[in-house]
């Protein structure tokens, strides 16, 4: 726990100073690692505190990405309008399928996400007035105050704070009562039951948070690319997020945020070797499972 | 609208139902025997479309091409099942659906390593090509009717197994009361090889046929699997006859879908429900029956 805690710190002292190098690949690579770090902390709340596996995390990341790609069309780029839509549409969609999702467990809960999370994919996909499949340049960047998001080092530190904030609440969530109830669901559910609690308004009130975090998450990612594509949305990046989660710790938000800047890091030595990165991750996501196990 | 297109749409919803039931089966069967998902099922299907299309480059005989492409994914899919299932089916779920995605995007890579980017063309063969006159003012492809008729054919192929042979009744004994037929003695390890072998065929057969309609492609498979996880939370997971009503369902629902929603909303929503509908019709089925239509086992 300290250890995961000073790395992490580490981690965030190097951002922080990353944009003195003055290199803006550098620093969006840092933002990149924070913006992953923020959508993996989310999905480690239903994984690893509520012992659920959702396979379907993207769907809501790219719903934020949209989010911020759609309201400028309408000549509105404020931040504090973006943001709360983003996590409002997020929050939204995670409730109403989460309702549906969420009187299953185990391996049809895994089906359930999958299918809604690729169900939102189609209807982005189909969306011709936004170029469907092949997605669009953002209109506009997100703005905040005068500063714009679109800007490398506006965006790390924007993101740098929003990370410490949101795993901050959600970690004072998983140790409040209701965090309580939530793991006592995932360890023990029969003794849930008898002292006369349904874990089923708890897992539904943290799915729809963190759904609305990976909206938050997206976002940012579509001022990082400065681009909205359904591929946001896809069920490659919703195991790509479990991937994240897994690599550090399950069940800690700390092991998601040092999981999501080895995996980012990863994609990027990986990527300057060969075009083909695709296929040794997918080699070393194996070996990961079968040499450690991830979960109890 | 005519008639004469009503009843081709139809016949396609079928067809694509049937082809949907051969990939259903297997999400089925492992499901039911084995209690995985393998996120790799999508990838023996492009398998199967890549291995047909590369045999046939090489050997003018469509059976020996056939056999090949079936035996090369079947070793794939053997190896598979030893070296990354069997040491995970007493791990979590998050494990075995991780080790499985990993399988899948280093399976679809790999194509493009070999086969390039650039989709893989191929023609149906010549004796299937044409039409055949099956209703008034209504030509349909001679290929589409072969894969129906191929399709029914497996799925017998697979209840005979299933119903009248020794290695059927373990496998539905397994899906029924794991530890029982441990107890009994049945080699359990053979079995689920023999399982996860048999879905991975199914989905290679559905490549086959598919290779000539889609471009064989890396990933091809991927947004068939998620429509047969659909068609197998609707129907119940661990039910094949589930499997096979809801894949023709789906089928239809899709297909006449595609035709109806945008005539019926205008083209953006129409086009947006078009692609939504089965996702919503399976929300609405476990809304009102969490474990599917012919489910047995309770979700939880």
């Amino acid at each position: 726990m300290r250890t995961r805690l000073a790395i992490v710190a580490v981690f965030a002292l190097i951002a922080a100073l990353v944009p003195l190098a003055g290199e803006p690949y550098y620093t969006k690579l840092a933002a990149r690692m924070a913006i992953f770090a923020l959508a993996a902390v989310s999905l480690d709340l239903i994984v690893g505190y509520a012992g659920l596996v959702s396979f379907g995390h993207a769907a809501f990341f790219g719903l934020g990405c949209y989010a911020a790609g759609v309201l400028p069309l309408f000549g509105i780029q404020s931040a504090l309008v973006i943001l709360p839509v983003a996590v409002l549409a997020a929050a939204l969609v995670g409730l109403l399928t989460g309702a549906v999702s969420l009187r299953a467990s185990g391996l049809y809960f895994i089906f359930i996400t999958l299918a809604f999370a690729q169900m939102v994919f189609y209807i982005a996909q189909g969306m011709r007035p936004l170029s469907g499949d092949d997605g669009f340049r953002l209109p506009a960047p997100t703005t905040l105050g005068g500063l714009r998001l679109t800007d490398p080092n506006t965006l790390l530190y924007f993101m740098l704070a929003l990370l410490a904030l949101a795993t901050w609440v959600s970690w004072r969530i998983t140790q409040s009562r209701f965090g309580h109830v939530i793991q006592a669901g995932r360890d023990n559910p029969m003794k849930l039951a008898a002292i006369g609690l349904s874990p089923y308004p708890y897992r539904l009130a943290l799915y729809t948070y963190a759904c609305a975090l990976a909206g938050l998450a997206g976002a940012a990612y579509a001022n990082l690319t400065e681009f909205v594509a359904p591929a946001t949305m896809s069920w490659v990046l919703s195991g790509e997020l479990l991937f994240m989660v897994i690599l550090g710790a399950v069940g800690t938000l700390t092991g998601a945020i040092i999981g999501a800047v080895v995996f980012v890091g990863l994609e990027q030595i990986l990527s300057a070797y060969t075009e083909y990165w695709l296929f040794p991750l997918g080699i070393i996501l194996m070996l990961r499972v079968l040499l450690w196990p991830s979960s109890k | 609208m005519t008639a004469a297109l009503l009843l081709e749409q139809g016949f396609n919803g079928v067809q694509f139902g049937l082809v949907l039931f051969l990939m259903a089966i297997g999400v089925s069967l492992a499901f039911g025997v084995m209690n995985v998902i393998n996120l790799a099922h999508g990838s023996m299907l492009m398998l199967g479309a890549y291995f047909i299309a590369a045999a046939t480059v090489r050997t003018p005989s469509v059976a020996v091409a056939f056999i090949v492409a079936m035996a090369a994914v079947a070793i794939i899919a053997a190896l598979i099942e030893l070296a990354l299932l069997r040491p995970l089916y007493r791990r979590g779920h998050l494990d075995q659906v991780l080790a499985t995605f990993g399988a899948s995007i280093a399976l679809n890579e790999a194509v493009i390593m070999i086969w390039g980017r650039e989709p893989v063309f191929m023609s149906t063969p010549s004796w299937l090509e044409g039409f055949v006159r099956i209703g008034p003012g209504l030509d349909y492809s001679v290929y589409r009717l072969a894969i129906s008729g191929v399709a029914i054919g497996a799925g017998l192929a697979l209840w005979l197994l299933l119903a009248k042979t020794r290695l059927g009744m373990q496998i539905r004994a397994g899906a029924e009361k794991r530890e029982v037929i441990a107890g009994l003695g049945v080699n359990i390890r053979v079995l689920f090889t023999a399982v996860f072998v048999i879905s991975a065929l199914l989905a290679a057969l559905a490549g086959i046929m598919l290779g000539p309609l889609l471009a064989v492609q890396s990933g091809m498979g991927d947004s068939l699997l998620i429509l047969a996880l659909a068609v197998a939370v609707i129907g119940g997971v661990d039910s094949l006859k589930g499997a096979l009503v809801a894949s023709l369902v789906v089928g239809l629902v899709d297909t006449y879908g595609r035709m109806f929603w945008p005539q019926l909303l205008g083209d953006v929503a129409g086009n947006i429900m078009a692609n939504a509908a089965v996702y919503v019709l399976m929300a609405i089925v476990i809304a009102w029956k969490p474990s599917g239509l012919f489910g047995r086992q309770h979700a939880h």
